[in-house]
């Protein structure tokens, strides 16, 4: 017992690295790897292709696409031949109007998924009651849901909303519901054991038991949401990334297309990634545990 | 409880009583335990062994309140915990259970997972269960862990903290199943040492599931052997080796002949199993 204490007072002497030096040994060990050389090499393959496709060789039907030193030229234009750049306010518009709809779309999801997807991992009675409908409504491709929701919803807001909230809120629900499925029995039990009430068991066993897998669901979900909003905003839309592809397309200006659809690439990146490191943040037992397995 | 009194005035006596399980999965009946009877004296350490599948488990669920039972009863110093009108036990944390695979809680801390009991139970306000907590985990020789997740410390540590998450609650009765399977000799020793020190303490009584012999002898004031499924009572082999016992007792020839008398009846009821076994795939 003293033994191991005294062992462990030794360890904690060790000084770790914080604050700057912490990120300086971070970025050292990353560089010292192979992962970002490869990742370099990949992207500048994938660009090259892209630039002998269209630009380099000009084959055949990629001569209707504009190439990479096209799209850049006009992306990074403050005077822009087809209209959208960095230095337009439109660009910036049709980019806030997405997000604007994918952080409303994503939450309503979430609050409501998340919840009931718990519940009816809680609850035998909850499950049989909705499980069997969700079943069947999930499969239905969002595309499938654009007449209803036009029929059904005014404006242009609300269809595309309903639209992007529909798809994400399935994946939602099933992760969040397979997320308390995955619970180890004996955790129950031991709540049990140590006397807690119902509530308490799901507060403290599965909220947190689940999470691992709501979190798993809510980064497929967000790009679950991008997706059929870009399919809501192209059938029925008056402004956002998705209208700014069709309208593009329909006015025969391909620049806008391409550069929209690398931006939403870029934007659905970062917001997943957003979305892990919020998962990281709240599961410090998770990813400790998972370091722990030298994963 | 001081460790003065006789063992039989001390709380915790559990009795079963003609206790029979039947598991009924698809309609095929498995009888597991088949009228077991036991007396097991307020802080007395009972160790149980038998064959594996023979349905220790299964007993010590259904003193916990896992499942119900089919026939029989348990009772909790002459207070019923289950019986005919009443199949299955309320879960309480009178009877506190150790799992064979360990069940802390892996997204709390070592020192929240203890502090969990008292703060449900509202024994405690939350402050004062997780001082407590720290103090009996320091106490454990765990004080530099407190904020470690379950899934950083060793399992030895993780085992130890569980048998605080018991204790903090004051239980009459410790079940434990088969707590140190899987650990090597070195940790088991220690695991030994503490558990003894925490009895000592303490006098809880214990309820041990194991299958290592020399465990069952150097930690039990009574050993019960059981038979093979459907689990009975075989045979009970009392021992009289003083406590405080140290790792010395286990080369003693009082232990040696107790040994030789626990494995001749356990090496019959596996021979046993073996062949049942045998039978059923034949
Ligand atoms: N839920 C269940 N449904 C059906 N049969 C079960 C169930 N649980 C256990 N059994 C059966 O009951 C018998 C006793 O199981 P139990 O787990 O109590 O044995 P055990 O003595 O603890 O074994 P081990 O030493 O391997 O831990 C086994 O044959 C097992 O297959
Ligand atoms: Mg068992």
């Amino acid at each position: 017992m003293s033994a191991s204490s005294q062992a462990t007072n030794g360890q904690n002497k060790i000084a770790k690295p914080q604050g700057f030096d912490l990120l300086i040994y971070r970025v050292k060990k990353y560089f010292g790897r192979l992962d970002p050389y490869l990742t370099i090499l990949g992207i500048g393959l994938w660009l090259f292709t892209y630039w002998v496709l269209c630009e380099g060789l000009q084959v055949w039907r990629f001569t209707k696409l504009p190439g990479p030193v096209a799209v850049s030229k006009d992306w990074f234009s403050t005077t822009p031949f087809q209209g959208i750049s960095i230095f337009t306010a439109e660009y910036y518009d049709h980019i806030a109007v997405s997000c604007r709809r994918i952080l409303i779309a994503f939450g309503i999801a979430t609050a409501l998924g998340v919840p009931l997807g718990l519940f009816m991992g809680w609850s035998r009675s909850i499950r049989d009651y909705i499980f069997p409908l969700i079943e069947v409504l999930r499969p239905i491709p969002i595309l499938a849901w654009v007449p209803l929701s036009i029929l059904l919803l005014p404006g242009f807001e609300w269809p595309v909303l309903f639209l992007a909230t529909l798809a994400s809120f399935f994946v939602t629900t099933l992760n969040a519901m397979l997320g308390v499925d995955s619970i180890d029995e004996e955790y129950f039990r031991a709540a049990g054991c140590l006397g807690s009430s119902r509530w308490d068991v799901f507060m403290n066993v599965v909220v947190p038991g689940a999470l691992p897998f709501i979190f798993t669901g809510l980064q497929i979900s967000i790009g679950v949401a991008w997706f059929s909003l870009v399919a809501a905003e192209m059938v029925s839309g008056d402004l956002g990334l998705g209208y700014l592809i069709v309208d593009a397309y329909m006015n025969n200006v391909t620049v806008p297309m391409v550069i929209a659809m690398i931006t939403l690439g870029f934007i659905g990146y970062f917001s997943s990634a957003l979305v892990r490191m919020l998962g990281n943040k709240l599961m410090a037992w998770h990813v400790k545990e998972l370091n722990q397995q030298g994963r | 409880m001081s460790k003065n009194m006789k063992i039989s005035e001390r709380l915790g006596a559990l009795s079963i009583k003609n206790v029979t399980k039947v598991y009924d999965p698809e309609g095929v009946n498995v009888k597991a335990v088949d009228n077991c009877s036991m007396e097991i004296e307020g802080g007395e350490v009972c160790m149980i062994v038998g064959p594996s599948g023979c349905g220790k488990t299964t007993l010590l669920n259904s003193i916990a309140g896992f499942h119900s039972i089919t026939e029989g009863s348990i009772h909790l110093d002459n207070e019923l915990l289950c019986g005919p009108e009443k199949p299955i036990a309320a879960q309480g944390a009178d009877r506190m259970v150790v799992f064979q695979h360990g069940a802390l809680f892996p997204w709390k801390t070592l020192q929240e997972n203890v502090a969990y009991g008292p703060t449900v139970q509202k024994t405690l306000g939350a402050k004062e269960a997780m001082s407590k907590a720290g103090d009996m985990l320091a106490e454990a020789g765990l004080g530099n862990f407190l904020t470690r997740y379950p899934g950083e410390v060793s399992s030895g540590m993780a085992r130890r903290a569980e048998i605080v998450r018991a204790l903090i609650n004051d239980p009459k009765v410790l079940l434990l199943d088969e707590p140190y399977r899987a650990m090597d000799a070195l940790t088991k020793q220690i695991m030994h040492e503490s558990l003894l020190e925490t009895y000592d303490r303490t006098g809880v009584t214990i309820f041990f599931i194991t299958h290592d012999l020399e465990e069952a002898i150097f930690l039990g004031d009574k050993v019960h052997i059981v038979t093979t499924r459907p689990c009975q009572l075989k045979k009970t082999v009392e021992v009289k080796i003083p406590r405080p016992r140290s790792y010395e007792t286990q080369s003693s020839e009082d232990f040696r002949k107790l040994l030789a008398e626990v494995n001749e009846a356990v090496h019959e009821e596996a021979v046993k199993a073996f062949q049942a076994g045998e039978r059923e795939l034949a």
